[in-house]
């Protein structure tokens, strides 16, 4: 049985390859203005990975911003697109089936979602607010100079708690220049930014409840700054599992895997 | 008068409003909000400056976040400031 | 090493500038007060003699508000006459307002925005809607200039003039132009979908690269902010008149739009409408620089 599970995300397009419940082959590249485009390069990078064909692949399933753009369209031709609340949940559960709460945070939007047996029971979405999601991280990336691979070892550094005021990305921007006048360090401001988008996407999780076992998967989950805020916020440990960014598309992989059963 | 203190995103709308013609300055919800979000000020709109309730501003930027935790997506849900509020001075606009 | 500075274009950077309005003799004068703004875009300094506005300035915030403070203010007095010592009173506003350290009181923007929109418009005035550098506010009064309702809007950049300014960053048209760019469009393009700044910066550049003009994507950007800013002024609704007050009620495609939008058009300004909050805070000041002289 092979499936794949395509995730058309705001800035990524992921794709994660499924062969009788192991995966063989994963793929990612920034999304461009034409969506099946990105994701069919995508599609077709991993297909190559794992030696296989189009016609091999007995079912798949898109899930993300962008995953109606896939369904029924060649070369991907998905059967099906799924919301990626779903495809979060059975992802998770898949790599961590002790699951209870999955934090869900990409490029665009921040998800809380309660599951139980791998099923969504509650969920609560950030969205339309780049404060709330990894666009807050990259744009205080820019504002500090420094790569947005950088942000998350840099605040682990810092050994200080500054508060920022702003809420709004465009103004916590001017904030960020106004503190680097101030002479605060680099490593002090990338922690006050950790800080920030934490306990605005741990007060959202809080309306789900938090509750053992909690995983952290998303893009943002990649970076190793947001994890400690995070367990602070809502004291309670959080397991990042491995290719976080992944999860969602395999998500939409075992689901293509149940559904063709 | 009316005074909305939160803001609005491309998320929603996010207000506490508080009526000071039918604010008597008890304090109870100051005390109820187990995040301390509220406080008494004194109405600067009025000539006699009674202390009203009012969003601190710290939070006036971030009341969505501020007021998350007691709005739970599943249950009951059961605002302390709204509960503790006698005259019903005090609401929230989501 | 010789080093070549190249001067890129500031879009977002409105002019600064100062004004002597009347030539009224200052120095037969009961009443010399000054309103002082600070906004965390802008600052404005109004100056007042027994009531009337004499002289103002308006200039950049910058970085720290006190300095600012003093400055904008001297600017207003410059070739005046005046110095800041002949103040009688200063009440400071405005989101920076315990940073003018000269002010003998500070008062909240709001009132200081219902009473000067009264002094710029005129007593009919009954719903104020301020667009400033950094916050949105919509203000109910009645017949006397108090406060029935308002609502303060200051975390989200989507319907301020900080929004504005990355756009005019975004397509390279000068803010003060922008506006006048929105409106040389044929048909009305539908607002752009994202209120948020920073997506819709992402939403207009797409909008560019397939091809829409700088006007259009103008167009789309101020018909969802005038949209947005709707929204706020139906929470505490419309009562005629109804005026515009901040540096943003200089946009006329942000006013136009507002005014087919409500179907209400608002007051013209006798003058300059970023003054509003100074102007409140310079009368506020004179009230009570007579009840203190009253009391003596």
């Amino acid at each position: 049985m092979i499936t794949a599970g395509v995730d058309v995300g705001a800035k990524y397009a992921k794709v994660v390859v499924l062969r009788d419940g192991q995966v063989v082959a994963r793929a990612k590249a920034l999304v461009g203005f034409d969506l099946l485009k990105s994701a069919a390069e995508v599609f077709e990078v991993a297909l190559k990975d794992a030696g296989l064909s189009r016609g091999d692949i007995q079912r798949v399933v898109s899930t993300g911003m962008g995953r109606n753009a896939v369904v029924q369209k060649p070369p991907i031709s998905a059967e099906e697109a799924v919301s990626e609340v779903v495809s979060a949940a059975a992802g998770a559960y898949n790599v961590v089936p002790t699951v209870k709460t999955v934090i869900d945070v990409g490029a665009e939007e921040g998800r809380g979602i309660k599951v139980e047996a791998g099923k969504v029971k509650d969920f609560v979405i950030n969205e339309r607010c780049a404060a709330g999601a990894g666009t807050f991280i990259e744009a205080m990336a820019r504002a500090l100079e420094v790569k947005v691979e950088d942000m998350g070892p840099l605040s682990l550094k810092s050994m200080n708690t500054i508060p920022m005021n702003a809420q709004c990305c465009v103004f916590a921007e001017s904030e960020v220049v106004s503190l680097i006048h101030s002479k605060i360090s680099k490593e002090d401001i990338s922690k006050a930014i950790h800080d920030a988008i934490a306990g605005r996407i741990s007060s959202m999780v809080l309306r789900v409840g938090v509750e053992k076992d909690v995983v952290l998967i998303g893009g943002v989950a990649l970076d190793p700054g947001f994890k400690p805020p995070l367990e602070k916020e809502l004291k309670a440990n959080i397991i990042v599992p491995e290719y976080p960014e992944y999860v969602s598309s395999l998500g939409a992989a075992v689901m293509a895997a149940g559904l063709a059963r | 008068m009316r005074a909305h203190y939160g803001y609005k995103n491309g998320s929603g709308d996010y207000f506490i409003i508080v009526d000071t013609d039918k604010c008597n300055g008890c304090g109870k919800c100051v005390e109820a909000c187990p995040f301390r979000v509220l406080e008494m000020v004194p109405n600067e709109f009025d000539i006699e400056s009674n202390p009203m309730a009012a969003v601190k501003e710290e939070h006036r930027k971030k009341i969505k976040y501020s007021c998350a935790p007691c709005k739970p997506v599943a249950g009951v849900r059961e605002l302390p400031c709204v509960l503790a509020c006698q005259p019903k001075a005090i609401e929230h606009s989501w | 090493m010789a080093q070549t500075e190249v001067k890129t274009q500031e879009y977002w950077r409105w002019p600064e500038y100062r004004q002597t309005v009347s030539n009224v003799d200052w120095s037969n004068a009961k009443a010399i007060t000054a309103g002082v703004d600070i906004g965390s875009v802008g600052s404005k300094a109004a100056v007042l003699v027994d009531g009337e506005l004499y002289a103002f300035a308006a200039m950049r915030t910058g970085g720290v508000s006190e300095a600012t403070a003093v400055k904008v203010t001297s600017w207003a007095l410059e070739g005046t006459g005046l110095e800041m010592g002949k103040l009688h009173y200063v009440v400071g506003t405005g989101y920076g307002r315990v940073n003018v350290p000269f002010a003998k009181k500070t008062i909240t923007e709001i009132a200081c925005h219902a009473r000067g929109a009264h002094y710029i418009y005129g007593p009919t005035v009954r719903t104020v809607l301020d667009i400033g550098g950094q916050d949105c506010k919509a203000i109910r009064c009645d017949d006397k200039g108090k406060v029935v309702s308002f609502l303060m809007n200051d975390k989200c950049a989507a319907g301020t003039g900080r929004g504005l300014e990355v756009f005019a960053d975004l397509i390279s048209v000068l803010i003060q132009e922008l506006g006048k760019v929105s409106l040389n469009v044929d048909q009305e393009p539908p607002p752009v979908s994202n209120t948020c700044v920073i997506f819709a910066k992402a939403e207009s550049l797409a909008l560019l690269r397939q091809g829409w003009t700088k006007e259009k994507v103008a167009a789309a950007y101020h018909a969802a902010m005038a949209d947005r800013i709707v929204d706020l002024l139906n929470r505490v609704g419309i009562e005629k008149d109804f005026v515009i007050t901040g540096g943003v009620a200089k946009n006329t495609g942000i006013v136009t739009r507002l005014e087919k939008i409500l179907k209400t058009k608002p007051l013209e300004p006798k003058m300059d409408p970023i003054l509003a909050g100074a102007l409140g805070a310079g009368l506020f000041a004179r009230a009570l620089y007579e009840k203190e002289q009253g009391l003596r």
